[in-house]
């Protein structure tokens, strides 16, 4: 594999260099410099792609990984890879890069807002692909910078109060997570004499029952509030809000993957018995997140807060699944970070054109729109009904695995987080019709529907969403065996009673195998 | 020859796919004719496929095709599949049937819509989704053509989006549906995690895994699915708001079909349904409850099509009262019998209300005949038939529910005997108030000075009418008494086997308990003929408590809708901005406050953390860099 294209560096990589050129492009039109970050964006889709496309199905452990010692005394090199589950959370970040730099285009000083959405990208793509704990704690650190400026350069009324609150809180929780990394190395090195950050060693280290529920709870902290979970989810409905159209599509989409991601690869790697044993309190959080998130989205006065809200609900639905435990649960976990970033991003891209239009999200002010803008309406309710989990569409499949998968092994978590497909109806529905149903006043009636641009961008996420949901069995041919590996590890360490009906057959020794793809 | 049976399904999605992407430029009335066309062709399969499954022995009449993997997942295996077999063809057939006719009555109806193609593009797409649902192999896709007829239910409803009582009410069919689903999926939770399978014929072949207490949850749980999708009690009073849907919709999705998909599934789930008598003993009483209620609120409603869509609720309400009696055969009897009828009823509204300009409202129509012949004529056949006057299709297949259910029960009898006079009573009503008495139609509205002339529907409005009159009229033939073992039972016994409830009463009872469903239809008949034909102005026989359906709506505003909005409000406004938030807020003032005197250190500008943020990272980097 080692000798293989570095596919998993030129995509960390390739967006940074991007960004530099955009920030140092002061003499160059405006229009190229945009058109020069799309194209970027477009190539680092074009690797990723070509890298999912060479990803061998069945393999569980890393693939394309590279390593180079870096820090010799300090055991940090530079150690990237991807397996099932972060293959595809990269894939859908580099798709939806592209989108947002071509469909959320700002009208102030765009070289500043491009060079850093494409710094953004390389820093979630980073995240996602970092074996080596420092460097996924770099990554995950400065992807707050782009973001920070973003919110704050190019968002909206309330943008300081918005970007700020965003900032030192994701901070206060990373703090947690730098010291809870540092103690798992220095534990580590305790017991085998070598400092390491890399994660498949430290993925042996044993913790005693507190300190693995401390360190875990550290993790937890950082991770619960990027996603966020409830009850850590305060800034996101200001930052979605606040945040321009580019910055809430990859803030929603992308950077709150961050977080679940890491619940999932960090905190059930290091941390299998007290993941078990703090089941029941994350899967608790996670059912009143979908239930409280849906019962909040329903008295929003305001599109983008109700997709604001209506996301809260969501990543309960994938913190239910990662918790489960099953392989159902988990794989509809990963395919769902998937969906609701394909799906949420496609809501705040078609907000942000409807502001465009109209100046405004209140849906008191909005009304009638589906008779101007037919094309818009139909793709509102393409992908809204895909966040509803329509069958058909991508959310469907994802949210069922998730349903199915926690109820077999925490059955009345997965009947009460249930209940929350039918607010998903109501508040989304509510919305659309508020906004595009009815008779349009005169300022609606007039204003234009997709242009051509407008309709290439949404495409690409159209034809996904559906593709999907009708065909998922390559994605989730992929996910699988690497979540069935996080979860033989779970269940080997753990000690628990494996459930007969939805553990998988692991291989004994399930850290090895990951060990052994790395080398 | 069963191997082209998914033919059926490809047809109607192609015919969605073009209309979707071409459909403005192919235009008004050539959309409406590619759509019929690809309906018809869906229907010819389905002949084909029914002659080649006749044409086997009756054991092996079940055929299973699997399309394609769709969800495989550790042991989750979710094939998209289908399964040919009696019931799925019986369905299948009058799916097709039903849908072309009125596809083809819904060319003339929309003629001149602005919306014309988007009309046969979700029409399309509500075929194919209901013949994934009944032909499905596994529980699972058939939940997909579930919630697929119920999105197009959803869009065809809320078709005449401008009118915000339109644009409501499709919402409201969805959510109404949308909370019968979580009962549908919760069921699949419940039996995949007892069997480890989805497939129907996996499912029957083990179900005695699912022990007891298991079997009768997944039943309910799948009732609770029935009652939305099939408008029962406590889930049906979105069918009378789905009246604001075009005509066509009403006939196609909220009589003949759609709402028949409860009764469908139950059937489909006999195997389970027969483990859990308490379960059934449920069905059977929500059906009779259902059956009575809606019949009593179809006869104070004034709005022709209202009246109907009641009639719907009750009749289903029949149906589910045959399945919980294990009546499986008639209830797939009068499911087929009452397409044809009630398909017909509303094509025949649908005339009236074309021929007066959109008028809806029986008061002000009458003395209808002389204007409108041929809606006349066939309207008088689905009076009749759904009057239960014999020898119409309506009398047989009511008769055998009722003959059933005297066997189970004669409490339940009882309420079926007196809806039975309730439903001759209200269509009566509504009968003699369209096409008798005076012509009230040039009653002024409000300042609008009414000028009309009613006239007759064009051919391809007038065909399907005379279609459905025909079926209506002779569908009872499909399973006559005396017929009863090369009829329509002989044909569904492989699916319901033994665990198909029979009734062995004697000829002496038959004819006796047939005699009182004559004379009960007689009765409601007389009653209502006799009250309504002079007069149109009967405020003391419709109470404001069956004119408001006993105040359902009303009391799920009280206990859930108000308080629901209160708790919303409540969470978005003090909840979480105050308490949550607060706590947030609350937390970072103490450690600014605490912070105080390192404050001149501090710029306060998190720009400047952020850079800070970077140049730390940059200092980290060199530093490790010099080390190595």
């Amino acid at each position: 594999m080692s000798s293989s294209f570095p596919y998993v560096t030129v995509l960390v990589l390739l967006p940074a260099a991007g960004a530099l050129g955009a920030a140092a492009s002061a003499r160059v039109p405006r229009k190229l410099v945009e058109a020069g970050a799309v194209a970027v964006s477009l190539v680092t889709l074009g690797f990723a792609a070509a890298m999912t496309v060479a990803f061998k199905a069945g393999d569980g452990g890393f693939q394309f990984v590279s390593r180079h010692v870096w820090a010799q005394p300090l055991g940090i090199s530079w150690y990237v890879g991807v397996d099932g589950i972060s293959v595809f959370l990269v894939l859908m970040a580099t798709v939806l890069f592209p989108i947002a730099l071509a469909g959320a285009r700002t009208r102030e000083d765009p070289r500043a807002f491009v060079a850093w959405m494409l710094l953004l990208e390389s820093a979630c793509i980073g995240s996602f692909v970092s074996l080596d704990l420092i460097f996924f704690f770099l990554f995950f650190e400065v992807s707050l910078v782009p973001m920070y400026f973003i919110i704050s350069g190019w968002g909206f009324v309330r943008r300081a109060y918005a970007a700020v609150k965003f900032f030192v809180y994701t901070v206060a929780g990373s703090a947690f997570l730098l010291v809870g990394i540092l103690v798992v190395a220095f534990i580590h090195e305790s017991q085998t004499g070598v400092l390491t950050f890399a994660l498949p060693a430290l993925e042996r280290t044993h913790f005693s029952g507190t300190t693995g529920v401390l360190l875990f709870l550290a993790f937890t902290a950082a991770f619960a509030v990027k996603a966020p979970l409830f009850p850590f989810h305060t800034w996101s409905p200001d930052a979605y809000t606040e945040a321009p159209a580019g910055g809430s599509m990859i803030l929603a989409a992308v950077l709150a993957k961050l977080g679940t991601y890491g619940l999932l690869r960090f905190d059930l790697d290091l941390f299998p018995h007290a993941s078990k044993v703090l089941a029941p309190l994350l899967l608790t959080l996670a059912v009143i997140g979908v239930l409280y998130g849906a019962i909040v989205a329903c008295a929003q006065r305001d599109l983008k807060r109700v997709v604001a809200y209506s996301s809260l609900a969501q990543i309960g639905f994938i913190a239910l699944g990662v918790f489960a435990f099953t392989t159902q649960g988990l794989t509809g976990g990963v395919l769902l970070m998937v969906n609701h970033g394909l799906v949420t991003a496609g809501l705040f891209l078609l907000i942000g054109w409807i502001y465009e239009r109209r100046s405004t999200w209140q849906l008191s002010e909005l009304r009638g729109l589906q008779t101007p803008a037919p094309l818009l309406a139909a793709a509102f309710s393409v992908i809204m009904l895909a966040s509803i989990g329509v069958p058909g569409l991508n959310g469907f499949v994802s949210e069922f695995l998730v349903l199915l998968g926690s109820f077999l092994t925490h059955r009345w978590w997965a009947v009460a987080a249930t209940t929350g497909v039918v607010f998903a109806a109501i508040y989304l529905l509510w919305a659309f019709q508020q906004a595009f149903h009815g008779k349009p006043d005169p300022a609606t009636a007039t204003v234009a529907d997709l242009s051509w641009t407008e309709r290439v961008v949404v495409a690409p996420l159209v034809i996904l969403i559906v593709l999907l949901g009708v065909y998922p069995k390559p994605v989730l041919d992929r996910i699988t065996p690497s979540v069935n590996e996080v979860i033989a590890r779970v269940e080997l360490v753990s000690k628990a009673p494996a459930h007969p009906q939805v553990v998988v057959k692991h291989s004994p020794v399930a850290g090895s195998k990951r060990e052994g793809a790395a080398q | 020859m069963l191997h082209a049976a998914s033919l059926m399904l490809l047809f109607p999605l192609v015919g969605f796919v073009i209309l979707a992407f071409f459909g403005r430029r192919i235009g008004d009335p050539l959309a409406g004719w590619l759509g019929t066309a690809t309906i018809t062709a869906s229907f010819v399969v389905a002949c084909v496929t029914l002659a080649g499954l006749a044409h086997r022995t009756s054991a092996s009449r079940s055929f299973t095709q699997t399309l394609f993997s769709w969800i495989p997942v550790g042991q989750l295996h979710v094939n998209v599949g289908i399964l040919v077999d009696p019931l799925s063809m019986t369905m299948a057939m009058f799916v097709t049937g039903v849908s072309m006719v009125i596809h083809l009555y819904s060319i003339g109806y929309m003629k001149g819509d602005r919306d014309y193609p988007k009309f046969f593009v979700y029409l399309n797409l509500f075929v194919f989704a209901m013949l994934l649902l009944v032909l499905a192999n596994n529980l699972l896709v058939a939940f997909v053509g579930w919630e697929g007829v119920g999105l197009c239910s959803y869009w065809l409803i809320a078709f005449w989006y401008e009118r915000d009582s339109a644009a409501s009410a499709g919402k409201k069919a969805f959510i109404y549906n949308r909370v019968g689903d979580t009962g549908f999926l919760l069921a699949i939770f419940l039996i995949f995690s007892k069997v480890h399978t989805v497939d129907y014929l996996g499912i029957f072949a083990h179900r005695h895994a699912l022990g007891g207490p298991a079997t009768t949850a997944a039943v309910l749980l799948l009732l609770l699915a029935a009652t939305g999708k099939s408008a029962q009690i406590p889930l049906f009073n979105w069918l009378a708001d789905a009246m604001e849907g075009p005509t066509p919709v009403s006939a196609l999705i909220h009589a003949a079909t759609m709402v028949t998909a409860g009764v469908y599934l139950l059937s489909r789930m006999n195997p389970l349904l027969a483990l859990s008598p308490d379960a059934t003993w449920v069905i059977a009483g929500i059906g009779g409850a259902t059956a009575f209620v809606a019949a009593t609120i179809a006869c104070a409603q004034q709005d022709i099509k209202k009246v109907i869509a009641f009639s719907t609720i009750s009749q289903i309400g029949y149906m589910v009262l045959a399945v919980g009696t294990g009546a499986y055969v008639a209830a797939i009897f009068l499911m087929v019998a009452h397409a044809f009828y009630k398909g017909l009823l509303f094509l025949g509204a649908g005339s009236i209300i074309h021929g007066l300009d959109d008028e809806q409202d029986l008061k002000r129509m009458g003395a209808l005949r002389r204007w409108l012949p041929w809606t006349y004529g066939t309207f008088l056949v689905g009076w009749l038939a759904i009057a239960g006057i014999p020898p119409l299709s309506g009398f047989w297949s009511k008769g055998d529910v009722l003959e059933n259910v005297w066997a189970k029960s004669t409490a339940l009898w009882a309420v079926g005997v007196v809806t039975a006079v309730l439903t001759a009573y209200y269509m009566t009503r509504l009968f003699v108030l369209a096409f008798h008495g005076d012509p009230r139609w040039q009653h002024a509205v409000g300042d609008h000075p009414a000028h009309r002339t009613p006239h007759e529907a064009p051919w391809v409005m007038r065909a399907p009418l005379v279609i459905l009159a025909f079926f209506a009229f002779a569908g009872g033939i499909l399973d006559l008494p005396w017929v009863h073992h090369e009829g329509l039972a002989s044909w569904l016994a492989p699916v319901f086997g033994s665990r198909l409830f029979s009734a062995h009463e004697s000829t002496g009872l038959k004819v006796g308990l047939i005699s009182i469903d004559a004379v009960a239809g007689v009765l409601g008949l007389a009653i209502a003929g006799y009250l309504w034909r002079a007069r149109a102005d009967r405020r003391e026989l419709e109470p404001a408590f069956l004119q408001r359906v006993w105040f359902w709506d009303d009391f799920y505003d009280l206990v859930i809708g108000r308080p629901g909005q209160a708790l919303a409000r409540f969470s978005a406004t003090v909840v979480d901005s105050r308490i949550i938030d607060g706590a947030v807020n609350g937390i970072a003032s103490l450690v600014r406050l605490a912070g105080a005197n390192l404050r001149r250190l501090q710029t306060g500008y998190v720009r400047n953390y952020a850079i800070g943020v970077v140049a730390g990272v940059v200092a980290i980097v060199l530093f490790v860099l010099t080390k190595t």
